[in-house]
């Protein structure tokens, strides 16, 4: 490796910075969109819904769906909460403030149509589509069946085939889509008898609304629910009572659904930009820190190797000092015992003649 | 060298030994009913074996066998990450094992997915037929696909030496630089992204486990679940397959234990932290003293707090056996944590009578899968190089 | 080309996005091989 570990350092601080800051960044925060022009609605006034059930009966007869268990006109299954299921796309429930309320309030319960729909957001293979007339369309042809859509809508909409095996698809209101394309209307606003349902242009639709919630300000709560829940919806509701009381979340918040994800969806390039330079990064260090370390190692065995050696030929120099004393005091030695032989001798010598001399 | 040589050419399964152990029965009975409930799914529908409804669509098959199951799955990268890429070449011989059971892993979640989508054979859609870019759930599809491929080659070099494919071998082994990166950058996408899918839900998910931070808790807690794992079913490896473990996995074994746990005490560590910032940034206090507070109280302090503390002990004393039970506990703690979020937590605002319980045919299905997969890494362990070097590549790593 | 809805927008962009992180993927394993093979290790 070429690279610097100061380089590659700082390289890791960079990545690192990059990617807590992608976490958060939100790309087009500031882009708005106001969705397609002129696109349909409906309203629905609750104040003015008798909980007859002709749109369910309506909806049922326009889309083929399979015959009810209880008739249409038997108002008793009004007496618990009904959700949209598989055989149903829309449902009615009655809401009573208490036991022996007189005048309960019927609210009908479809989809929402929502301006940027969260089971679009998604959908992992697009099969549902905000269409420029307001509906949001299903495409059973390439629907998995994951049921991630149903997971995500905050109205609890979406309902599912479980009892099929082979085709089972997910259900729900298409808000007449072919219909509408035709020109009429969707099939429970055109059987409602009270005008509880109104079908038109949903910015028209919206402006209606408040006119009515003007002239008659202590007949209606001062919000019209879908104008900008889950950043607003195509299906708008008027009601007398808070709309908590009547079975719809006021806590959903004015976010458009695919705000929710766009955050984490611009860090995923983000992380694979630069994930490869902080591990390679992190790899270069930990192999330049081996390297060093083998570098030190080999450096260090050969250092002990040079000591050795040193150390051996001092030992060497010493023995060989050594050895030359030994001889050196060999040879005194040698001499000092000829010396002392020679002059043992010389005394032997004269002690003879001495003797030898006295003897004479 | 010999004592190799020997491990490798013993007969696969000793010839006197009868097939009716106890393993192989009740395996046996679990695959034979899961082959049932298999056929009943396939013919009457998810109705037929479920309890999904129009308000849980996803149940069980997802919050454990999904979620969990990629979370517990992170071995794989956690381990060939530090190992190659932060160079802790002391944990070699850890690394095969972990990306086994990650590829098994990964390859149980997929199956079981085909047990949950409404038409499984549409699966491939989201590439061939649409694309669904917006969604989260499309790059979770993208990155485990990939994961899957990327470690079925990692995990390749085993089965080649097994079955003498030298060259085909040396190739891959070549490539696991770009192998080891390619996991971490996946793993951290859909790791992440599976918690992000519940971003999507505010309004269905309890606040205190709904955080714009879920896809970091996702990231760190499974960054513990594998740590967690490689201890877990190293201890479990030891018990059972000891014998054809060679000197290097024997010697490594106990350093592995205390690294891994050392590790994971940290990562807990982190984890406790940002998920009480996680409460403090959406101001989510006052929720603690409600019954869903104590249920969360239990799961931050029973599963978080108390194995971090463990594994710290475990490692400060070099306790193999408390570190061994702090991977069983930890484990079982990302598996609630991963329930608590997909069923237990979800639609928090409904009545009590509508939650959902899962059918005993749904968990006979999730236990199925599991024991598809310990079958499989038993027949693997058995016969491959995954707890030994193979001798004719011993010097090589 | 005009948009309507935020989900149009996304869906345009991150379709990009995917384009330019498989892109990004297989030039940064090119671009690291170019940096360092003529590294001596």
């Amino acid at each position: 490796m070429s690279v610097s570990r100061r380089k590659f350092l700082g390289w890791l601080g960079a990545a690192g910075a990059g990617v807590i800051s992608g976490g958060t960044a939100k790309a087009a925060s500031n882009k708005h969109f106001k969705g397609y022009p002129d696109s349909m609605g409906v309203l629905h006034d609750t104040t003015l819904c008798v909980g007859c059930r002709s749109c369910e009966a309506a909806c049922n007869k326009v889309n083929a769906l399979p015959a009810p268990k209880q008739d249409f006109t038997d108002t008793t299954v009004l007496e618990r909460k009904r959700r949209t299921d598989s055989s149903a796309f829309t449902v009615v429930n009655r809401f009573k403030q208490s036991e022996s309320d007189k005048q309960p309030v019927f609210v009908k319960k479809q989809c929402n149509h929502c301006l940027e729909p969260a089971c679009a957001s998604v959908c992992f293979v697009g099969a549902f589509k905000k269409s420029p007339e307001g509906a949001v369309t299903y495409d059973e042809s390439v629907c998995v069946g994951c049921r991630y859509c149903m997971i995500a809508c905050p109205f609890e909409i979406p309902a599912y085939e479980y009892d099929k095996a082979l085709t089972p698809r997910v259900v729900k209101c298409t808000m007449c889509h072919p219909r509408v394309l035709e020109g009429k209307l969707p099939g429970c606003v055109e059987e409602c008898p009270t005008e509880a349902l109104l079908f038109g242009e949903r910015n028209k639709l919206i402006k209606a609304a408040r006119k009515r919630i003007a002239r008659f300000p202590e007949r209606y709560v001062d919000h019209i629910y879908g104008e900008n829940e889950m950043g607003g919806t195509s299906w708008l509701y008027l009601s007398a009572r808070s709309y908590e009381q009547i079975g719809m979340r006021e806590d959903l918040g004015v976010t458009p659904a695919p705000k929710f994800t766009e955050g984490i969806l611009s860090a995923v390039p983000i992380v694979a930009g630069l994930w490869p330079v902080l591990l390679t990064g992190i790899y270069a260090v930990s192999k330049r820190k081996d390297k060093v370390a083998q570098e030190e190692q080999s450096q260090a065995v050969a250092e002990a190797v040079t000591q050795a050696e040193s150390q051996a030929e001092v030992k060497l120099k010493k023995a060989l000092v050594l050895a030359k004393k030994e001889k050196e005091m060999a040879v005194k030695k040698e001499a000092r015992k000829a010396l002392e032989k020679a002059a043992k001798a010389q005394k032997a010598a004269e002690k003879k003649a001495q003797e030898e001399a006295t003897e004479k | 060298m010999s004592d190799e040589a020997v491990l490798n050419t013993k007969p696969i399964t000793p010839p006197a030994q009868s097939l009716y152990t106890p393993f192989n029965v009740i395996a046996g009975i679990i695959l034979i009913v899961g082959f049932i409930i298999t056929i009943r799914r396939f013919t009457g529908g998810l109705d037929a074996v479920t309890n999904l409804n129009d308000n849980y669509p996803w149940g069980i098959w997802i919050g454990f066998d999904l979620l969990a199951g990629v979370a517990l799955a992170a071995g794989g990268f956690v381990t060939s990450a530090a190992v190659y890429i932060f160079g802790m070449k002391r944990y070699h011989s850890a690394v095969r094992p972990a990306i086994l059971t990650g590829f098994l892993g990964y390859a149980l979640v997929v199956i079981a997915l085909h047990y949950d989508v409404g038409r499984p054979w549409r699966l491939p859609y989201p590439f061939i037929a649409q694309q669904g870019t917006t969604s989260i759930l499309f790059e979770v599809a993208a990155c485990v696909a990939l994961y899957l491929t990327v470690l079925f080659i990692e995990f390749s070099p085993a089965a080649m030496e097994w079955l003498g494919l030298r060259r085909a071998r040396n190739i891959v082994v070549k490539l696991t630089m770009l192998l080891t990166i390619f996991g971490v950058i996946l793993s951290t996408l859909h790791q992440s992204s599976l918690g992000a899918m519940f971003l999507m839900a505010p309004s269905k998910l309890h606040p205190l486990w709904y955080s714009s931070y879920l896809p970091v808790y996702f990231f760190i807690s499974s960054i513990i679940a594998g740590l967690s794992m490689v201890i877990f079913e190293s201890s479990l490896s030891h018990r059972y397959f000891a014998h054809k473990m060679d000197e290097a996995h024997l010697n490594e074994k106990e350093g592995i234990a205390f690294g891994f746990a050392k590790a994971a005490a940290l990562v807990l560590f982190g984890y406790f932290a940002i998920k009480v910032v996680g409460i403090a940034m959406d101001n989510n206090w006052h929720y603690l003293t409600t019954s869903y507070g104590t249920w969360f109280l239990v799961e931050m302090l029973g599963f978080v707090a108390l194995p971090c503390f463990l594994y710290a002990v475990g490692a400060r004393e070099k306790n193999l056996n408390l570190i061994k039970w702090t991977s069983a506990l930890t484990v079982f703690g990302i598996v609630l944590n991963r329930l608590n979020i997909c069923l237990i937590a979800y639609n928090y605002h409904l009545p009590a009578d509508e939650k959902y319980v899962p059918h005993w045919m749904e968990i006979a299905i999730s236990l199925f899968i599991v024991t598809l997969g310990v079958v499989a890494f038993r027949f693997i362990v058995t016969r491959m190089p995954i707890l030994y070097a193979h001798p004719d590549y011993q010097d090589e790593h | 080309m005009e948009f309507y809805t935020l989900q149009e927008f996304l869906t345009y962009t991150k379709g990009i996005a995917y384009l330019l992180i498989a892109a990004i993927l297989v030039s940064v394993t090119g671009f690291w091989l170019f940096l360092t093979d003529r590294d001596e290790d």
